[in-house]
């Protein structure tokens, strides 16, 4: 059913192309989900109803690999060749926007006014990128896990506090039926680190920059709360609670499914796995350190890359991407959180009553953007090494004063980011 | 000898001249902007304009202090200790953190040693810097001689004629043409903590009383381990050096030298050995050229941890260019690698020199 309409709507593209291909603009569009079927399949079906649906633009898409995307955005970009429609991961946008790679997505604010603030990104007050999904972790466990070590199921309206929360984890050391009770997941390296854990840090009230000025990391990155949290994060491992950085890549993707793992810190891409394995798999939401709890908030957008001619066109194939129909494509796809509540509804998982619908309202409730800066991009290598650094035994302050160090350093080098 | 190369010499000239072009399309003029660029402070993204900075490059990486502290005392003047009976001094982020100290500002404890009751704090503005030019340096000690001694007995024991000695050939050389990277995934396997091929071996051989060790997630076995897969995977190129050597030296000598009565050693050290001094001196360069430029094998499988223990030049050179999007402080450390590199070559030729 859904390949005869593929077809049908590529072939309308086709013969559309064919008759009015004088009339068309062409616009350049590069997509960062090359290699996954499911997510090719959903992007080039909206390409094509957008090239069908008018006759003044016609997109044509590229996709990169994941791994590759952002270099290959750079380089295009040194040398003059970026397209004119771009999808950007969230906390990058401000550094591609201060650099003149992106220009601000004239867009009407009425379209996205329902949709979950983490799929915005703006930057000096402008909308530059807009996403159809955002993506939530939550702490994944079992109901039977929960029972068998007579432990109290967190809400949102009343999350675990930190004491709880070590409890709990203790409770399921001492069970001894699993090789870790906590799996945060240190084998995947990169964003993950900042994405999943800085909200942590956020929850103890600390933070990787201090979010007033944009100008310095002293205080926030190594102030009491933040060394507490890194006393904290020191403890899961030396405590033997979690396993460290040399995890196995398979011990993560597959560890609480295969049962060693009592709890873990995970994603809701990775949601639909654990549901099929365990019927009564449950997303907690994350445990409160005394600020509050925190999860991470925005994933991929589209923006419109800063050297094309035609800003209007891109906006209106953003525009067009926006429609509830396709926002629901993808969360049934490949898991993602819809942007708006109305496109919920249409999914198999985040409907009412559905799955995976808690993702939805952590996302809502407890998501947090992570710093909105040009110098997020150094700031979140410099708090992954710091993190690393503790977990492998590293003195907390000293490496916390170091990430400090560095990324005031990086500030001041870049004459403030343009704050 | 200048006569020589400059007058009727043209086909020689015009033979060189791609090779020539080539190496100073892609390394001179790159060096020469290197140089230039690590004198600014240019960004691989940036709407700033660049601009001259000078030397601060190379001092915010080179810059080193020491700082003698006296333990701390209580206020009858006695020593405090703690609970091991160590003498407690105090804490080096209270003093460079302090506005007492502005020069101090910034800068963090690489190592330090006691002399009496006094410690010296080797204190440092980019410990990351120097914990990779020390490992890097270490890499070359261990790699030059280890690599190169082996891919030589590798070659004298594939030097005889024996029947299918082209397989052990072809098997010691195969490691070489497989990409860097897919030995680096293989070997990260092999020495995985939970159930590696190493750790399996080792405890099958010594009846279970081995104890698993995460070889890669040890400060202490990482360096080691990656030494260990460089050397393995390198070899098999080196030994095809030694054994091209071996083949230049003429059979008649061996026959004088059996015909002499030489022992096999004698034969070795006064045949064998003369007659390998150029390939030496090759494959000593070209092993300490490569151990410095160690980039793949790190980046696949430690990304410079744990703890720093297998941060290298190359890497950090990467790291800061394109990750922190850095691009003068990985020509700083690109430049300072290029001299050091530079320096050595010198100093061995000048050392493996033909004594007239």
């Amino acid at each position: 059913m859904k390949l005869k309409r593929l077809a049908a709507c590529s072939l309308a593209a086709q013969s559309l192309a064919l008759s009015a291909a004088f009339a068309q603009t062409p616009l350049s569009m590069w997509y960062h989900g090359a290699g996954n079927e499911v997510e090719s399949v959903i992007i080039n079906q909206i390409v094509a109803d957008f090239n069908a649906s008018q006759s003044d633009w016609v997109v044509s898409l590229e996709s990169f690999p994941q791994g590759a995307y952002n270099d290959s955005v750079v380089a295009a970009a040194l040398a003059g060749n970026l397209p004119d429609i771009l999808d950007v991961d969230g906390p990058v946008m401000p550094n591609w926007a201060w650099a003149g790679y992106m220009q601000p997505l004239p867009l009407d604010e009425a379209v996205i006014a329902d949709f979950l603030p983490g799929t915005k990104g703006y930057w000096d007050g402008q909308l530059y990128s807009i996403g159809l999904w955002d993506a939530a972790v939550a702490l994944v466990t079992r109901q039977s896990t929960l029972d068998a070590l007579d432990l109290r199921t967190p809400t949102l309206d009343e999350p675990w506090s930190g004491e709880e929360f070590m409890a709990a984890l203790d409770a399921a050391k001492a069970a001894g039926e699993w090789e870790y009770a906590f799996d945060p997941g240190l084998a995947w390296t990169g964003e993950w680190f900042p994405y999943a854990f800085s909200p942590f840090l956020q929850s103890f009230g600390g933070d990787i920059v201090d979010r007033s000025s944009y100008q310095s990391a002293d205080g926030v990155l190594n102030g009491d709360e933040a060394i507490a949290f890194g006393e904290w994060w020191q403890s899961l491992f030396t405590g033997g609670y979690a396993p460290g950085t040399s995890q196995d890549p398979a011990a993560r993707d597959n560890g609480f499914v295969e049962g060693r793992y009592a709890f873990s810190w995970n994603g809701n891409w990775a949601a639909l796995n654990a549901l099929n394995t365990f019927d009564d798999t449950l997303f907690l939401p994350a445990p409160d350190f005394g600020h509050g709890p925190k999860i991470g908030a925005a994933s991929w957008q589209f923006g419109v890359s800063g050297t094309s001619q035609h800003p209007d066109g891109a906006a209106a194939f953003i525009e067009f991407a926006l429609q509830d129909e396709y926002l629901a494509a993808f969360s049934d796809g490949i898991g993602l959180i819809p942007a708006t509540a109305s496109a919920a509804e249409m999914t198999e998982h985040y409907a009412e009553g559905g799955a995976m619908a808690v993702f939805f309202d952590l996302s809502e409730a407890q998501g947090l953007v992570r710093p909105v800066s040009p110098g997020y991009v150094v700031q979140a290598l410099v708090f992954e090494k710091a993190l690393a650094d503790i977990a492998n035994g590293a003195d907390v302050a000293d490496t916390l004063d170091a990430a400090v160090d560095e990324i005031d350093a990086d500030i001041a080098r870049n004459g403030g980011y343009g704050h | 000898m200048s006569s020589k190369l400059t007058t009727s010499n043209r086909a020689g000239w015009a033979f060189a001249a791609p090779g020539i072009a080539l190496i100073a399309v892609f390394i001179i003029l790159p060096f020469f902007f290197a140089f230039a660029l690590s004198l600014t402070n240019q960004r691989l993204i940036s709407p700033n304009p660049t601009q001259f900075v000078g030397m601060q490059n190379y001092r915010d990486m080179l810059s080193v202090s020491v700082l003698r502290l006296a333990p701390d005392r209580d206020d009858a003047g006695q020593i405090q200790r703690d609970a091991a009976g160590a003498p407690v001094y105090p804490r080096i982020r209270d003093i460079t953190r302090s506005p007492d100290f502005p020069q101090y500002r910034g800068m963090r404890e690489w190592f330090r040693f006691h002399m009496g009751e006094t410690a010296h704090v080797v204190i440092a503005r980019d410990v990351v810097f120097m914990k990779a030019l020390v490992n890097t340096l270490t890499f070359v000690l261990v790699v030059a001689p280890v690599q190169g001694g082996l891919a030589l007995i590798l070659a004298l024991l594939v030097n005889q004629k024996l029947r299918g000695i082209t397989l052990f050939r072809a098997i010691y050389f195969m490691p070489v043409v497989v990409s860097i990277v897919v030995v680096s995934l293989l070997w990260r396997f092999i020495y995985s903590p939970d159930g590696g091929l190493l750790n399996n071996l080792l405890s099958a051989l010594t009846f279970g009383a081995f104890q698993p060790v995460n070889w890669l997630g040890n400060p202490d076995t990482a360096l080691p381990a990656i030494m260990g897969m460089s050397i393995w995977q390198a070899v098999g190129f080196h030994m095809v050096i030694w054994l091209s050597g071996l083949q230049t030296i003429s059979p008649t000598l061996y026959e004088a030298a059996e015909i002499e009565g030489a022992s096999k050693w004698q034969t070795f050290r006064y045949v064998t050995w003369p007659g390998l001094r150029h390939t030496a001196v090759l494959v000593l360069i070209v092993i300490t050229m490569q151990a410095f430029a160690l980039f793949a094998q790190i980046d696949v499988m430690t990304r410079g941890g744990p703890l720093d223990s297998t941060q290298t030049l190359v890497f950090q050179a990467v790291e800061r260019g394109y990750g922190k999007q850095d691009i003068s402080g990985g020509a700083t450390i690109s430049v300072v690698l290029f001299l050091m590199v530079l320096a050595i070559s010198l100093l061995q030729r000048w050392l493996t020199r033909e004594r007239a």
